[in-house]
């Protein structure tokens, strides 16, 4: 049994960019993004390594513990 | 009279000259450059977007639209095959699709040198996924014609390396590359000024891309203007074909007869 009540809310917590942020009830990519103000960027988003088309946005629920990178283009040669 | 073109992976372009978007001062300085060397690929890099910070903050893509250019994403910075891999399937998710794509796996980050096992892994990868691999390697031609087989489109040698400015170091290499495979030959790196591309093109090769000589020049926009015609000018020459090379013996470019009479003792 544990020595203290249990955390009133599921928290959430996701790795974006290296930077780990909670979330107190759980969320899609699309919700995400609009949290983020990336919603007028041209962004491309990995999950856990894998692609998840902008098609897919608003239907991808994140989870516990996922890990997101987030890309833009820059200046490169 | 047919122009002139380069051809990668079936689309023609009319410069040669590809130019990289780092390194410059600002925004406007990037766009001058470029528009200013007439390149139509130009490379990006992919990096991750600056969570926090302002929203509005203008994007490179808003000034180079891909209307405009054939955007060419990178894979610089990588270390492996499997980030070099990730990096490009980000790209063409952001860039709708879009396959070209330049692939380079480094060495270690003194040299920037290729890793050309870890080149090759990524790029078989790449090509079975769908991708039309133009790919920065070594001067090797046995690695160029490796590559040319699994289906690489453009091989991208180095001319020396990258960011050094060091010019074309050994030319008898690229051609040797150039007599090894098909595909177009692409001077990839160590161009410091406007005589080191046209050397490049006199040698046969098909383009010349560059980032640092231009962005790095203390007037990047009118390099980028000696760059486009230095390229232009080693091409025509090699089309032109060049005089041979006669060791120890000089030919009069005048008539060698009706000399007038020479002053009489």
């Amino acid at each position: 049994m544990l020595p203290y009540p249990p955390h009133p809310l599921k928290v959430i917590s996701i790795s974006i960019n290296g930077a780990s942020t909670t979330f107190d009830k759980p969320l899609s990519v699309a919700e995400l993004i609009e949290h983020m103000q990336l919603g007028n960027k041209r962004i491309a988003l990995e999950c856990n390594g894998e692609i998840v088309p902008r098609g897919q946005f608003a239907q991808h629920m994140l989870a516990d513990g996922d890990r997101l990178e987030v890309v833009v283009a820059v200046g490169g040669g | 009279m047919t122009q002139d073109q380069l051809i990668i992976a079936g689309k023609a372009y009319s410069s040669r000259l590809l130019v990289g978007t780092g390194k410059y001062k600002d925004f406007a300085q990037t766009q001058a450059a470029i528009e200013t060397s007439g390149a139509e690929i130009i490379t990006i890099a992919i990096r991750r977007s600056n969570i926090g910070q302002n929203p509005n903050e203008p994007n490179l893509l808003d000034i180079l639209p891909p209307s405009k250019y054939t955007l060419l994403p990178n894979t610089a910075g990588c270390y492996s095959a499997d980030d070099a891999v990730r990096t490009l399937r980000l790209a063409r998710e952001l860039l709708d699709g879009h396959s070209l794509v330049k692939l380079e796996v480094l060495g270690d980050p003194q040299s920037l040198y290729p890793n050309v096992v870890e080149t090759l892994a990524a790029a078989k990868t790449l090509v079975k996924d769908g991708f039309q691999v133009m790919v920065y390697t070594s001067d090797d031609p046995i690695m160029a014609k490796q590559l040319e087989d699994i289906g690489c489109v453009a091989i991208m040698p180095l001319a020396s390396l990258i960011g050094s400015g060091m010019g074309i170091l050994n030319p008898w290499n690229l051609q040797l590359v150039m007599e090894r495979v098909q595909m177009p030959v692409i001077v990839d790196a160590g161009v410091g000024t406007a005589s080191d591309a046209a050397i490049a093109m006199e040698l046969g090769c098909h383009g010349v891309l560059m980032n640092t000589a231009i962005a790095a020049a203390q007037n990047p926009v009118l390099m980028a203007s000696a760059m486009k015609k230095g390229v232009e000018a080693g091409r025509d020459a090699y089309l032109a074909g060049r005089m041979p090379k006669k060791l120890y013996s000089a030919t009069p470019s005048s008539p060698t007869s009706g000399m007038i009479a020479p002053k009489s003792a």
